[in-house]
């Protein structure tokens, strides 16, 4: 390999010397669009890996309900598809907010960025509290992970066998699901709070767009959860 | 017992050998193909040593039928080999209808064996077999994972916790045999051996009506040296002082043993025979309770009663 | 604000400890990496030492079975998930990758070092639970015996590897983005250096595989914690589906190893040929389908463990699909010497022991390919001695071609060539004397993960000899190494300074200053007009004009321009 090219045509980095370098292009990357196009496939490759993992947990899921199936229809009684479905609409609509403020953004219009911000926060907030509701019932019945499966009262009659592990499988989906969505909100957070100080402009979106991409899967891994776990 | 080659131990089942050929063919295969690969290389680095510094190889266009032969005659060779080992595997794995079956149970760090018709099980791990028939062993574990291994009848499969698993083979000489355990299963996992004993169809018929013993007429400090080695005390409990897992034997009847909650008590016959049954309720200082297995209560009187006998005569 | 003038370049700009652990330069935390893991093979390997010393005679040697089975593990744990995973991707693949692509950095030179961190924090969690909690579960975690009653620091060491994986991932997925994204103008995919191809490829797994392993990781922290009963049998949990979790992560696993191995390989004989690598489209290609066909053949690391016939079988004929690409490689390979001029120096020696111990490896990676034959030889060392003439004959030879390599544009200083020979001879016949009696050993019927073997003397009489054979083997193995790691190290301080292009080779850190300068690798975008290895076009490096050696410094539009008001501030 060589170069047959003369300083002057080459075009790289010159850049600096022109002052034609906005703010947030770092210096590694020849112009805001390599930028830009680098950290969206990065952020693709990342959902990539968060697939992976969850589908480690959906053969997980596969594997008992094929041996056992009628274990984890019984079981699926015990979660309530109501909770499950408002669950379900309220991400969602944060899906749907969280679309809007990368719109708005490209739009140059931060208040309604911040306001869009605001509502997916909310919502995920709102999916934390009913998921607290669903997991504080489940354990005041005794119905927890592992050694701490032991149902009482009128839950007694599902302690049958594999029912621990129907459980094992739903806190931990829901559980590393619910992670997610906290982390999502600690984003969120961050952006609301670059948003505010107006960082962002039509010319600069990428980390809302990222964070979008991310909370998106973030839905998309729930809708799945949702009928396997609570419906069927 | 018959003499191993350079690569292989000796064979002694009916479908040994014709392993052995499959293992030889592929053995030889590739020290030609190595040989001729090596060859290559070492002729090039002579032939073509750079001789100045300035040297400039001539530029080569790629030699289309080169590189295609060198794809498809490999993938010849493995197509035969995959295919003569599928078919050999699928004789190793299906055991004949009328295969004599007999229970393995394998647990930290031990085997026995179970002879279903006569009901009784080992209490060394010796598998005693009659020579030519089929044998079929079902194995299960009482713990972790196990894998039962005999090297001179090419046969080996895991055995599990909650399930069973089989593996068969056939004898062609009497004699005795290795068992390794190749699954690692904790401390003792070298120690957790076993043996093949090929015997006549009369021996093997005696053996059976013998219960799988003739150890009723043994005095029970004699019996109970073999089941010292046959339950696999010795894994955990030496003779010679020095302790292990376990304290050691030796010195060990009579003496005051401060326990791991605070109480002392002498280790008298009761001593032992409850911490043979029940290793948990009684841990001496320096030692972990529960990490013997709680195996031994199926032991019948006269086996307790052998092994009190021979740890009394440690002295 | 970091110094600048002719002699300044990325090792002295800035010489505080601060500057080094806290920069984002791609090139310096290749270097970190490169003591990090040194580091880690040097404690990994005196373990091999101490368990090659307990098994020369039968009977306790040096240490008590519980002390053995927890360094055999303590090996493992950490040649595995803290040497060769990281080490050429992170290392090598680290310094040399953007410069070879003309780029200025990684895409994500923050992302970098924070996945080096997070690499550094999960091997300390590894190596806390290894040495404080006295885990003996073999590298493989095998349930149940690791979620069972021993250790609970097992705990700390699943804690430990999902860490370590997002170091992984995140490495795999920094370079995939900058192997797309940042090459040079005229850096088409088919001119590409092979090094880069490997790389890319090894990301692939990486990104795709890690993941796994960490589910499988926090599933088997709550089975110990709690007992959630997926992997336990005594739960109604499956021991089965552990192996296959695992599996299907460090089956792929073996590729991460590997992969960069191919890559260096196919560089350095390159250079040190004078020609293009053979068939330059297939060796790229087919690292990138060994890549994807590495996820499907798990399976044959559980032939004799209780999965279905029907799998079993499946498994073996794809892992033959997999082996084939892996062979024409190496035919490929020799084929590149011939009409070569070839330059027998360390790094080509490296190449050489390379290609006659990888085929070995190979061969009998074939022979455990069959089914039958596997029944026989699973689990013992005939296992043991061909994944170490893979993974070390393999990955580690050409990690030290690679060194060797490279050494000079990394550090600026030559090493003394005679040493490295010396050193290349004895490392190779040492490692010959260890692990080809392994191969012996285990078709006779030697288990793995043995800390003795007193038992069997009377029906396996050979069992001592060969052990015996293979611990003196060790010795020399090691006495090489040592060496390898003594005159590189002294080569820092009083090594010849080396030029530019000692190889004369023609990809574009070789084009480039030695050492690379401060802070940025390229001032000017290099733009590019040839693929890797076109020796027949590089006439301004040698041929008529040139002196043979080829000087990068001396092509124009390449030399850094120093003047103050050109160099890109820091950020």
């Amino acid at each position: 390999m060589s170069t047959t090219t003369a300083p002057t045509t080459a075009p790289a980095a010159e850049g600096h010397a022109e002052h034609h370098h906005p703010p947030h292009l770092k210096h590694y990357f020849v112009s805001s669009e390599q930028q830009f196009d680098a950290s969206k496939m990065g952020m693709w490759l990342f959902l990539l890996t968060e697939v992976l993992l969850f589908s480690g947990m959906f053969v997980a899921y596969i594997v008992y309900r094929a041996w056992h199936p009628e274990v984890f229809v019984k079981m699926s009684e015990l979660l309530n598809p109501f909770w499950g479905g408002f669950n379900t609409i309220v991400l969602l609509g944060s899906s749907f907010s969280a679309a809007l403020a990368i719109h708005y953004a490209q739009k140059n219009d931060n208040k309604k960025l911040i306001i869009n911000l605001c509502i997916t926060l909310m919502c995920a907030g709102i999916f934390m509290v009913v998921k607290y509701i669903e997991y504080t019932d489940k354990f005041s019945h005794g119905i927890g992970m592992g050694e701490f499966f032991d149902p009482t009262g009128s839950y007694a009659q599902y302690a049958i066998p594999y029912a621990k592990q129907f459980f094992s499988i739903y806190f931990v989906m829901t559980g590393i699901h619910g992670v997610h969505v906290v982390i999502g909100m600690g984003i969120f957070t961050w952006l609301l709070v670059r948003a505010v100080k107006g960082h962002f402009n039509s010319e600069y979106y990428t980390p809302v767009e990222l964070a979008g991409l991310y909370w998106h899967l973030v839905d998309i891994i729930w809708i799945f959860l949702f009928p396997l776990l609570y419906l069927i | 017992m018959g003499d191993g080659s350079f690569w292989l131990p000796e064979a002694a089942s009916s479908l040994a050998s014709d392993l052995d050929v499959l293992f030889y063919f592929v053995i030889w295969v590739s020290t030609i193909i190595f040989v001729m690969v090596v060859t290559a290389m070492a002729y090039f680095t002579v032939k073509y040593r750079r001789k100045s510094p300035n040297e400039r190889p001539p530029f080569l266009h790629e030699h289309k039928l080169l590189e295609t032969a060198w794809i498809v005659i490999p993938t010849i060779l493995v197509l035969i080999v995959f295919t003569w080992g599928f078919r050999s595997y699928v004789k190793l794995t299906v055991a004949p209808p009328d295969s004599y079956e007999i229970y393995v149970r394998g647990y930290m760090w031990n085997w026995e064996f179970t002879y279903p018709d006569q009901g009784f099980t080992t209490l060394e791990p010796i598998l005693t077999v009659p020579v030519g028939r089929p044998i079929k062993l079902i194995m299960y574990s009482s713990d972790v994972l196990h894998s039962f291994y005999i090297p001179a009848f090419r046969v080996k499969h895991d055995v599990l916790p909650n399930r069973y698993t089989s593996l068969w083979f056939e004898a062609e000489e009497e004699g005795e045999y290795q068992v390794f355990c190749t699954e690692y299963c904790g401390t003792s996992h070298s120690a957790m051996l076993a043996e093949v004993n090929v015997v006549s169809e009369e021996e093997f018929a005696d053996y059976l009506a013998s219960g799988g013993g003739g150890y009723d007429d043994l005095p029970l400090e004699e019996y109970g040296q073999i089941l010292y080695a046959g339950q696999s005390c010795q894994a955990c409990h030496t003779l010679d002082g020095s302790a292990l897992v376990g304290p050691s034997f030796k010195g060990l009847y009579g003496a005051t043993r401060e326990l791991t909650d605070g109480t002392s008590v002498v280790a008298d016959e009761a001593y032992l025979r409850d911490s043979i049954v029940n290793p948990a309720s009684q841990a001496a200082v320096g030692f972990v309770a529960g990490s013997m297995p709680n195996n031994y209560q199926g032991l019948g009187d006269r086996e307790l009663n052998a092994l009190v006998e021979f740890i009394k005569a440690q002295e | 604000m970091a110094a600048h003038g002719p002699n300044v370049n990325y090792l002295n700009h800035d010489k505080s400890i601060k500057s080094w652990l806290t920069t984002v330069d791609h090139k310096r935390i290749g270097l970190m990496y490169l003591v990090a893991v040194s580091v880690a093979f040097l404690a990994a390997g005196v373990l091999a030492l101490l368990v090659r010393v307990e098994l020369i005679a039968p009977g306790q040697t040096i240490m008590s079975a519980d002390t053995y089975n927890q360094v055999f593990t303590l090996h493992g744990v950490l040649m595995v998930f803290a040497f060769i995973i990281p080490a050429i991707p992170g290392a090598l693949g680290n310094f040399i990758l953007p410069i070879q692509l003309g780029a200025k950095d990684v895409a994500f030179p923050r992302l970098n070092l924070a996945s080096f961190y997070i690499y550094l924090i999960g091997m300390a969690f590894v190596l806390g639970a290894l040495l404080i909690g006295e885990v003996d579960t073999g590298w493989t975690f095998y349930t149940p015996y690791s979620s069972g009653e021993g250790s609970n620091a097992v705990l700390m060491v699943t804690v430990g590897v999902f860490i370590s994986g997002f170091a992984s991932i995140l490495t795999g997925l920094n370079f995939i983005v900058t192997v797309h994204k940042m090459r040079a103008p005229g850096l088409t995919w088919n001119r590409l250096p092979l090094f880069i191809w490997s790389i890319y490829a090894t990301s692939i797994v990486q990104v795709l595989a890690t993941p796994v392993i960490g589910i499988t990781m926090v599933l088997l922290f709550l089975e110990k914690l709690t007992g959630i009963g997926i992997f336990d049998p005594a739960l109604g949990g499956d021991p089965i589906l552990f192996q296959h979790f695992f599996w299907f992560y460090s089956h792929p696993a073996v590729y991460i190893m590997i992969l960069p191995a191919f890559g260096i390989i196919s560089d350095v004989i390159a250079v040190f040929t004078r020609r293009p690598v053979q068939g330059y489209t297939f060796v790229a290609l087919s690292s990138v389908a060994i890549a994807f066909l590495g996820f499907l053949v798990w399976g044959h690391h559980m032939f004799t463990s209780g999965q279905s016939a029907v799998s079993a079988i499946v498994f073996s004929l794809i892992t033959y699909l997999i082996g084939i690409p892996t062979g024409v490689k190496v035919l490929n390979w020799v084929g590149t010497m011939y009409r070569g001029s070839i330059w027998l120096k360390t790094p080509m020696i490296y190449v050489l022991a390379f290609l006659f111990l990888f085929s070995i490896g190979g061969f009998t990676g074939i022979m455990l390919g069959v089914l039958s034959v596997d029944i026989h030889l699973h689990d013992t060392y005939f296992v043991v001695a061909h994944f170490h003439y893979v993974m070390m004959g393999g990955t580690v030879i050409a990690g030290l071609a690679g060194i060797h390599y490279w050494w000079p544009k990394m550090t600026g200083r030559m090493y003394n060539e005679r040493l490295g020979q010396i050193a290349a001879a004895f490392i190779f016949v040492g490692f010959n004397i260890t692990f080809f009696t392994q191969f012996v050993l285990g078709s006779q019927g030697m288990p793995r993960r043995y800390y003795d073997y007193v038992g069997v003397m009377d029906t396996m009489p050979y069992f001592e000899t060969l052990h015996a054979i293979s611990t003196y083997g060790s010795w020399v193995l090691a006495l090489g190494l040592f060496m390898v790691l003594g005159y590189l190290m002294a080569s820092i301080w009083t090594g010849k300074k080396a030029p530019a292009n000692p190889w004369g080779a023609l990809t574009l850190e070789w084009t480039h200053t030695t050492p690379m300068p401060d802070p940025h690798n390229f001032t000017f975008q290099p733009i590019v007009t040839r693929g890797p290895y076109d020796y027949h076009l590089a006439d301004e490096i040698f041929g008529d004009g040139g002196d043979g050696m080829g000087d990068g410094a001396t092509v124009p539009s390449l030399v850094p321009d120093t003047s103050p008001g050109v160099t890109t501030p820091q950020p």
